[in-house]
């Protein structure tokens, strides 16, 4: 592991270092949202036309709901959902059959974030699906995988080649009338991810999806789906991206996730949308639905969740526990800086007996942000036996920063035993001073402090996300002490 | 080395330090003792750069260089070393991974180059045996969970892994067991050089009968009012500090 004072030389002098523009023709829609843009996307994406029945449904349903969510404690103007592109994609000749078919221009933007297709398929075993825009790019290792019969594709890709599979499981863990974003994803959703377990198999790879925003006014809209069939286990990591721009951009996903009985699935995730600039002017605005549900009994999924970037965060993994003894985990590190917000959290809804859950939280706090925890543990009457542990810690850096902590907890079923810890805390001057006098500068002492504080979460992400989480903490945080 | 010439302190208005005057020299171990509240601890973490102290007048030259006007980090990297009275916890770092930063963050500022892990650890081990130093302690967290003794031992480990031109000790016999007060002795006596001096801040005679020092000051009140050889500790610790501070009512 490279040590924390290196990640932090070779990065801090820069700042949003992914936020440049690639310059790729797009096909896009017009501007703005109605059923002949729900249409259109459908009809772009060649889809059957139950799918295209659903995002209208999705759609009308939309329309009833008159407001954006406001419970979280997030502020930002009303958004003008007839100012966004719906749809956007780089625009290809002709079909994608091997690398060398992908635009150029496409492949050294990929380069430049650092997951070169090519050497991610010759070097790392990891296999990853890019997703550009609306779009997804390429799904690399795919023909390995198919032998061993996982389903690893674009989200397109599976409708056409599984209908059956996404028909089941779209929408069967978040509806679409859950709520207001996860509304509106339903009906326009590009592309994202599909992947598929067959019973007893353990994926041999960590399997990779990389979002990326490129076109100025797009909003993404991906949507993913894994189901990791009984005795099958998989480990998913997700990582993102999107340019400085001025103005604010959407990113609306849903993520669902099955794990059948003794199913296994562990879903990590790398957030650094764009943040915004030091004035709080512009960033991602991240309203992400996630949930998963234990199906099966002594399924276990596992969420882990380093979220660094996006102006707004508005995310809630959740696990929905109904098979007996199943597992849901919720380890996250969320940090805001300058204006940035987040609201974050978990729920664990614990339907099955002897059912567990854990929640460990880190978020940390600096310059104008605002961080906010917000979880819930539901314990149903027939969970017999319950065990849940929360533990929410909060660090702040400075004074002009917050930090909120909304725990909610139902206990329907009194065998049910349920812990949370929380606490508050400053990055010491005493600690500060003690690196200092160690020959350790204030920058470095606060990185090497922050990033103990979050090993906890860190330890459960795969090695190269680790690392790659640590680099993130030092760039967000430069600067948020004064 | 080490001049302090007619050094003013004070802390939020109260003037601590009244006029010390100190030259150390290499080679030297300089003890110096006082009641509570005389300074000590003031000069020490002063000498370390801490900033929550207002400089009324006097200047401090460590090796031809302005010391009050390094930044603490700068003092540490030309050879300052401060072993803490009370050691602070960092949860979740490693002692080996907080050292690493540290003696390369050093080695980088005097034009080294750093230790790759294999060396470090190398070196680690070497220096761990110089205070008999549990080997489960540098995976632990900083200070996590150390008991007292741990903490000041690992104070003088961290010492012998920075090797410092200075070093300061401040009241690190203070809460330690015997066998443990001669471990830490041990380990300073193994450190000493000729190139290297040290400040010993104690209220007891009795670490000083591990650690022999060639000078003894006594601090009282601000002001380094006697000073001495190690036969001047005995005095203190037979006559107590009240014969100091009838002799400086006295002179009033």
């Amino acid at each position: 592991m490279p040590n924390e004072t290196e990640l932090i030389e070779t990065v801090t002098k820069s700042e949003y270092r992914w936020g440049f523009i690639s310059d790729l023709d797009a096909d896009e829609a017009p501007k703005g949202l109605s059923e002949e843009i729900v249409r259109f996307i459908s009809a772009k994406k060649g889809e059957p036309e139950w799918l295209t029945e659903w995002r209208l449904k999705a759609y009308r349903h939309w329309l009833t709901l008159k407001d954006e969510p406001t419970w979280a404690n997030l502020h930002h103007p009303v958004i003008d959902f007839q100012e966004i592109i719906y749809y956007s994609a780089p625009k290809s000749k002709k079909k994608l059959d091997s690398m060398d078919d992908v635009d150029p221009e496409l492949r050294a933007t990929f380069d430049k974030l650092g997951i070169s297709l090519i050497e991610q398929m010759r070097l790392s075993g990891v296999a990853v699906d890019a997703v550009m825009d609306s779009v997804s790019v390429k799904t690399t290792f795919k023909e390995k995988l198919l032998e061993l019969g996982i389903i690893f594709s674009s989200f397109s890709d599976a409708v056409k080649e599984h209908p059956e599979l996404v028909k089941k499981y779209l929408g069967s863990v978040v509806p679409y009338t859950d709520n207001y974003y996860a509304c509106l994803n339903s009906a326009v959703f590009s592309d994202g991810s599909f992947c598929y377990i067959p019973k007893g198999i353990r994926c041999p790879m960590e399997l990779s999806t990389y979002f990326r925003i490129n076109a100025a006014n797009t909003g993404q809209f991906e949507r993913t789906l894994i189901i990791a069939d009984e005795g099958a286990y998989v480990s998913y990591l997700e990582g993102c991206t999107a340019p400085m721009r001025d103005e604010n951009q959407l990113h609306a996903a849903v993520v669902e996730l099955v794990a059948h009985e003794n199913g296994q699935i562990k879903y990590s995730t790398v957030q650094n949308w764009y943040p915004g600039d030091k004035e709080g002017k512009g960033g991602i605005y991240n309203f992400v639905t996630k949930r998963g549900i234990c199906a099966g009994s002594h399924a276990k999924i596992s969420w882990t969740q380093v979220e660094t970037g996006s102006a707004i965060t508005w995310k809630y993994p959740s696990v929905i526990l109904k098979g007996d003894y199943s597992i849901g985990e919720f380890y996250s590190v969320a940090v805001t800086n300058n204006y940035q917000q987040a609201d974050t959290g978990t729920k664990m809804i614990h339907l099955g007996k002897n059912t567990k859950s854990t929640i460990v939280s880190k978020g940390i706090s600096g310059g104008h942000s605002n961080n906010s925890y917000r979880g819930l543990v539901r314990v149903s009457k027939k969970a017999q036996n319950a065990r849940n542990f929360s533990q929410c810690d909060s660090l702040l850096l400075g004074d002009k920063c917050g930090a909120h902590t909304f725990p909610y907890l139902e206990i329907s079923n009194s065998s049910a035993i349920v812990e949370h810890e929380a606490t508050t805390s400053k990055v010491g001057e005493d600690q500060i001073f003690y690196c200092n006098q160690r020959g350790i500068s204030n920058e470095d002492a606060i990185g090497l402090i922050v990033n103990g504080y979050c090993k906890e979460v860190f330890n459960q992400l795969p090695m190269e996300f680790a690392v790659e989480a640590q680099k993130l903490l030092a760039i967000s945080l430069e600067g948020s002490v004064g | 080395m080490l001049k302090i010439k007619d050094l003013k302190v004070s802390v939020e208005g109260k003037l601590i330090l009244k006029g010390i005057n100190l030259e150390i020299n290499p080679g030297e171990v300089h003890a110096i003792m006082g009641p509570n509240g005389s300074g000590k601890s003031t000069l020490a973490s002063l000498l370390a750069g801490r900033d929550e102290y207002e400089i009324e007048s006097g200047e401090v030259i460590y090796n031809g260089k302005n010391l009050l006007d390094m930044k603490p980090e700068d003092r540490a990297r030309e050879g300052v070393f401060l072993a803490f009275q009370y050691p602070v916890e960092i949860p979740g770092v490693t002692t080996a991974n907080f050292l690493k930063t540290a003696l390369n963050e050093i080695r980088k500022y005097n034009g080294l180059a750093a230790l790759d892990a294999k060396e470090f650890l190398i070196f680690m081990r070497e220096k761990m045996a110089y205070v008999e130093l549990d080997k489960s302690l540098t995976s632990r967290a900083v200070n996590e969970g150390f008991s007292g003794g741990e903490k000041k031992r690992n104070e003088i480990f961290q010492m012998a892994m920075l090797q410092p031109k200075l070093a300061i000790l401040d009241e690190t016999d203070s809460g330690l067991d015997i066998d443990a007060l001669r471990i830490v002795a041990n380990g300073v006596n193994k450190l000493k050089s000729p190139e290297n001096a040290f400040i010993v801040i104690t209220h007891y005679q009795r670490l000083l009968d591990y650690i022999v020092p060639d000078f003894v000051h006594v601090l009282f009140d601000g002001r380094l009012v006697k000073s001495g050889n190690k036969e001047l500790a005995l005095e203190l610790e037979e006559k107590g500090y009240d014969w100091i501070r009838t002799e400086q009512n006295e002179l009033k």
